[in-house]
């Protein structure tokens, strides 16, 4: 595995951040702001696309920007999960930029300057987790992302929005104050270091109850990763403009969360202590609950957001189950999982924005459809996975849940299908969606079907991943 | 006379000969008193980076007031850890005084020469206490600052005469239970210059009279700086002060008495004699767990912002006691760095209090309806300051939680790492609850009926002398933050004592 | 038993500090916690005072005038009393005057304010 030291993950991290300065200077010409939305995040991809080559080589990108404590610093280290994820993030905040900007101005919403600047602020802080090289700079940039999508997630700041910012504080913040902080010290003190590698660095560093403990923390601690039963702030802060559940809460936040259990699981614990201390099965039994429960709880919501949330919750543990399988086979299939579900569910996001703003039912129906077919190609490679490591139950935890997604989404495929249009619950008459609305949201799809046929520039990127860590 | 060897004494003599000139001009005309007082600070500031500077070179220097040598003459001695503190105090007494200009012309205007001439012999009392070598002397500069932030809180509105007569009684107390200490210490050894004290005293470590001297001068200096359960006198002081002083004692006052805590325990005692002979460091830490959580539990219940942040004040020197008293290298360590970003948190936070309180002529809650939209670069830097009362990274005040909570873990105190997290946690609610009313709540006029368009209009960005320093001051804990390993091995490292 | 008549001095300024403190903390009116206020630190004064103080000697100046050898004569410490303390006191004096000039000019101010000095009555009316 070389080694390559080069400022370009810096430069990706800030390419986003420092856009927000123009955003803010031309917020009262808005073609001129969203230029910049633009120009930013076309630059951050070209910066992540460029390194993709040296990515796929098993090469890992190095940069080491400042030392803020005597051995720690905030350090960038691009490998293949880190750059899968970015991969992600960066398309999808282009599409979802323009998804925006049809959305915002459909809406006539308020504060658009704000809107956009705390956006791109919230797409810098994602990269800097995916780029993170320890858990130090890992942790600087979730709270980053926590209080950057505050505003955005009270966006409407009225009584709805207020209350649900504060659930939302509470879970993020509370959960990254309370266990991942003193969790990180903890392992600091162990260690002496916070950079992540192949094989973890806790490895012989404690007692069983110690690690069991730290993982716990760490676990619940990355509350983004929505692990039941720290969920509810999601369904909630579904009070947000669409176009940032679709963002942030199918993509860039949630998945942030379980980006980071990788993470833990991964460079802090590694895969091999994990097996030693049997601590894996603990992961996947936590993570099959919430698949069930979080499946189950899907069923009986009547909100198609709020619908998409639970649906959301439950897709967030296939990759923690995934990973947590601690086989090659189904880390592969975990992290690919997250670049899948990111393509499937901010479709389906879209759809519902774009039936808010029109109330329009026509897109919905084949979005779906195509939602659901997406999460297959990846669950194949969990069941793969899970028999690979004979874990019997997962297999059934799998099947059981894939039915129970179909059992969610085809009532609305139904009702939006075969179901005559009841006039009389549209106040205004039924338009077809602005422009901007549908474009990103026929582009995502459009992606969504390819990667269904050719997923393998993700599978790639993960099976790099889990060759580093595994050396083979 | 070499220019660079008087600095320790230059730094004192700014405002100290300041005060002087603006009692006496201000006779004349008030106009010139806010300009002399600037200057006075801005060379207290430039001497006292001087004197860091010349420390980081060369290392630790004595400086021999009036040529006598120690133990006869006083001695001002700078080492790490002073030269450090000096910075801040002057660097946080120039901000509180560039911002006090309008704020003492609203609040204080037939009281202007007066106030500048207490403000800068504060900052004099203040500095001296920093810079000092010689116990007794310590005293007396410890009473000369508090007779200034008496009278400076004193000339406040509503309680704030009553609240200073409580703070005199209680101050006075302390003052002398200090006093007393240093008897014992002068009986027992005859020396009162602290360096000669740190000699002369490992052999009498046995001796009862040492033990009740250290002990009563720790009293002393908790009354001072308001360590729970002996704060009662602080929050109310702090809070009816007028504005332009409660900037200055708030970040101030409470941080250099810990500064002379660590001052008596380790270099006029030793940590030998602390943490080995004194052997009560546990009870200390569960003191300043109680000082944590009863600080952070009290604040919870306040609607008053400025007596929220005064709270606060009693909380965080909770951090700083118990770091010190967690007897290891990091705890101590977070204690240093804390006293650093604690007076520029503190010292942002009341900034902000006192443009809301120039523009809305209130500091409770309610006063910052809808101010986000109003004033959006106060309460930006509001909200950077808040984050880093929480301790969000990279802002100053995760770093030197950091220290603490790593400090903790060493010395296994699980109690003040829990501390450490309930006080984060609460400070996030606590913060998040202000930051809520300043964002969601629609703008209320306080003048009278609510118009739409005309007296809310009125409310806009404070004047640039108030924006100033606070923008600087927020933009230094993100500064400062960043910079916090790059303190940590180049000062702080060598002020914690050796051989811990 | 034997302590208590050699080191009176002690006691003195031990029970003159308790007089002080009881006043201090526990009077309702104002102006009696200055009193107590002053006590407490006239106390002090004393116990500083006092442990400068030796039997059969004298203020400290030397007695044999100067020049002549006359001073390069050994000056026996034990003559003396110790002037140290003595001069600190100086100092604390001043100090305790100041403090109780600012507490004073304290009172007046709440008397105007509140037409009363009683702690209780004060703490109605706020």
């Amino acid at each position: 595995m070389d080694t390559v030291t080069s400022i370009k993950p810096v430069l990706a991290v800030l390419a986003s951040l420092i856009a927000v300065v123009p955003i803010i200077m031309s917020g009262t010409k808005p073609n001129l702001r969203e230029t910049w939305t633009f120009a930013a995040g076309i630059i951050k991809f070209g910066i992540i696309a460029s390194m993709i080559p040296l990515i796929l080589n098993g090469t890992v990108i190095e940069y080491s920007l400042i030392e803020v404590l005597p051995g720690i610093a905030i350090r960038f280290r691009v490998d293949g999960l880190g750059m899968l994820f970015a991969l992600v993030a960066s398309t999808l905040w282009i599409a979802t930029s323009a998804y925006s900007i049809g959305y915002m101005r459909g809406l006539k919403e308020h504060s658009q300057t704000r809107y956009f600047s705390f956006f791109a602020i919230a797409l810098s802080a994602t990269i800097g987790v995916a780029f993170a090289a320890n858990l130090f700079t890992l942790y600087l940039f979730y709270e980053m992302l926590s209080l950057a999508t505050y505003p955005l997630v009270t966006h409407h700041q009225d009584e709805e929005a207020r209350a649900s910012g504060r659930k939302y504080l509470l879970y993020i913040l509370g959960t990254s104050i309370g266990f991942v902080l003193p969790a990180m010290l903890i392992c600091y003190s162990l260690a002496g270091t916070l950079e992540f590698a192949n094989q973890g660095f806790l490895a012989g560093t404690g007692s069983k109850g110690l690690m069991t403990f730290l993982l716990v923390l760490l676990l619940f601690g990355f509350a983004k990763a929505a692990i039941m039963p720290l969920h509810s702030w999601l369904p909630a802060a579904m009070v947000a403009p669409t176009p940032v559940s679709a963002l942030l809460h199918a993509v860039a936040v949630v998945k942030v969360g379980v980006f980071s259990i990788i993470r833990v699981i991964t460079g802090v614990f590694g895969t091999d202590l994990l097996l030693s201390l049997h601590l894996g099965t603990f992961i996947i039994y936590l993570a099959s609950i919430t698949i069930l429960v979080g499946s189950l709880i899907a069923l009986s919501q009547d909100g198609l957001k709020r619908r998409l949330a639970f649906s959301t919750i439950a897709q967030l543990s296939y990759v923690v189950l995934g990973v947590g399988l601690l086989s090659p086979k189904g880390m592969i299939g975990g992290m690919a999982h997250i670049a899948m579900h990111a393509f499937g569910k901010i479709t389906l996001f879209f759809c519902a924005g774009a039936i808010f703003v029109a109330t329009g039912k026509k897109n919905i129906s084949e979005m779906v459809g195509i939602g659901r077919k997406m999460g297959f190609l990846s669950k194949w490679y969990l069941v793969l996975g899970s028999l690979e490591a004979q874990q019997m139950p997962i297999l059934f935890v799998l099947l059981t849940s894939s039915l129970l997604n179909a059992a969610y989404f085809m009532p609305v495929v139904y009702k939006a299908f075969f179901c005559a249009p009841e006039e009389a619950l549209f106040s205004n008459p039924v338009r077809e969606a602005p422009p901007f609305c549908v474009v990103p949201l026929v582009i995502t799809a459009f992606i969504s079907i390819i990667l269904l046929f050719y997923p393998q520039p993700f599978f790639r990127l993960a099976s790099v991943m889990v060759q580093n860590i595994t050396g083979m | 006379m070499i220019y660079s060897e008087q600095l320790p004494i230059l730094l004192m003599i700014f405002p100290l000969f300041a005060a002087f000139a603006i009692s006496v001009t201000g006779v004349f005309h008030t106009r010139y008193c806010y300009p002399v007082a600037v200057c006075a600070l801005i060379g207290s500031l430039y001497t006292s980076v001087g004197v860091l500077f010349e420390v980081l070179e060369k290392g630790v220097i004595h400086y021999r007031l009036g040529g006598w040598p120690p133990p006869f003459g006083i001695e001002y001695v700078i080492d790490y850890l002073n030269g450090l503190v000096l910075v801040v105090v002057s660097f946080v007494s120039l901000g509180a005084v560039i911002f006090s200009k309008e704020s003492v012309k609203q609040e204080l205007p037939d009281k202007i020469p007066q106030f500048y001439t207490l403000f800068v012999l504060l900052v004099t009392g203040l500095l001296g206490m920093t810079v000092t070598g010689d116990a007794f002397n310590l005293y007396v500069l410890l009473e000369i600052s508090a007779l200034a932030t008496y009278a400076l809180i004193a000339m406040g509105k509503g309680r704030a005469m009553f609240s200073s007569f409580i703070y005199v009684i209680m101050g006075t107390l302390g003052a002398c239970f200090y006093l007393l200490g240093v008897g014992h210490l002068y009986i027992m050894t005859g020396s009162l210059n602290m360096g000669d004290l740190y000699t002369l005293m490992p052999d009498l470590y046995a001796s009862h009279a040492i033990l009740v001297a250290f002990l009563l001068i720790l009293v002393g200096i908790w009354i001072k700086m308001a360590f729970f359960p002996l704060h009662g006198w602080l929050p109310n002081a702090y809070t009816y002060a007028p504005t332009a002083t409660s900037c200055l004692i708030a970040p101030l006052m409470t941080k250099v008495s810990v500064y002379i805590m660590i001052r008596i325990m380790f270099s006029t005692f030793s940590p030998a004699f602390v943490f080995n002979t004194f052997a009560a460091a546990n009870v200390i830490v569960w003191m300043a767990v109680a000082a944590i959580i009863g600080g952070s539990i009290l604040a919870l219940a306040q609607t008053d912002f400025k007596k929220m942040l005064t709270y606060l004040i009693v909380a965080e020197v909770g951090y700083m006691v118990g770091g010190i008293w967690l007897a290891n290298r990091h705890g101590i360590t977070g204690a240093i760095l804390h006293i650093v970003n604690d007076a520029l948190m503190t010292l942002c936070l009341f900034l902000v209090v006192g443009i809301i309180v120039y523009k809305t002529k209130g500091h409770q809650f309610n006063n910052m309806q809808g101010l986000y939209k109003k004033m959006p670069i106060t309460m930006a830097a509001f909200t950077i300051g808040a984050l880093s009362m929480i301790g969000v990274p990279p802002t100053a005040g995760f770093f030197s939680k950091w220290y603490l909570i790593l400090g903790a873990i060493d010395s296994g105190q699980w109690s003040f790492m829990a501390a450490l997290l309930f006080s984060s946690l609460v400070n996030a609610v606590l913060f998040f609850r202000v930051i809520e009313i300043g964002y969601f709540e629609p703008f209320a006029d306080h003048h009278g009926h609510g118009h739409h368009d005309g007296a809310a209009i009125a409310i806009d960005e404070a004047p640039l002398s108030m924006l100033a320093p606070l923008v600087v001051v927020a933009l230094s804990l993100i500064i400062l933050g960043v910079y916090a390993g790059y303190i940590v091995t180049n000062v702080i490292q060598f002020a914690v004592p050796a051989g811990i | 038993m034997e302590t208590i008549i050699t080191d009176y001095n002690y006691w003195i300024y031990i029970l003159l500090m308790m007089i002080g403190l009881y006043a201090m903390l526990s009077q309702n009116n104002l102006v009696k916690k200055i009193i107590g206020m002053s006590i407490f630190q006239t106390a002090i004064i004393v116990f500083y005072v006092s442990i400068g103080a030796k039997k059969d000697a004298t203020i400290p100046i030397i007695e044999h005038g100067h020049g002549h050898g006359a001073a390069s004569q050994a000056i026996s410490a034990l003559q003396y009393v110790n002037p140290l303390p003595h001069v600190l006191m100086l100092t604390a004096i001043v100090v305790a005057v100041s403090t109780l000039g600012v507490a004073l000019a304290i009172i007046l101010g709440i008397h105007r304010q509140y037409g009363t000095l009683e702690e209780d009555e004060i703490l109605e009316q706020i």
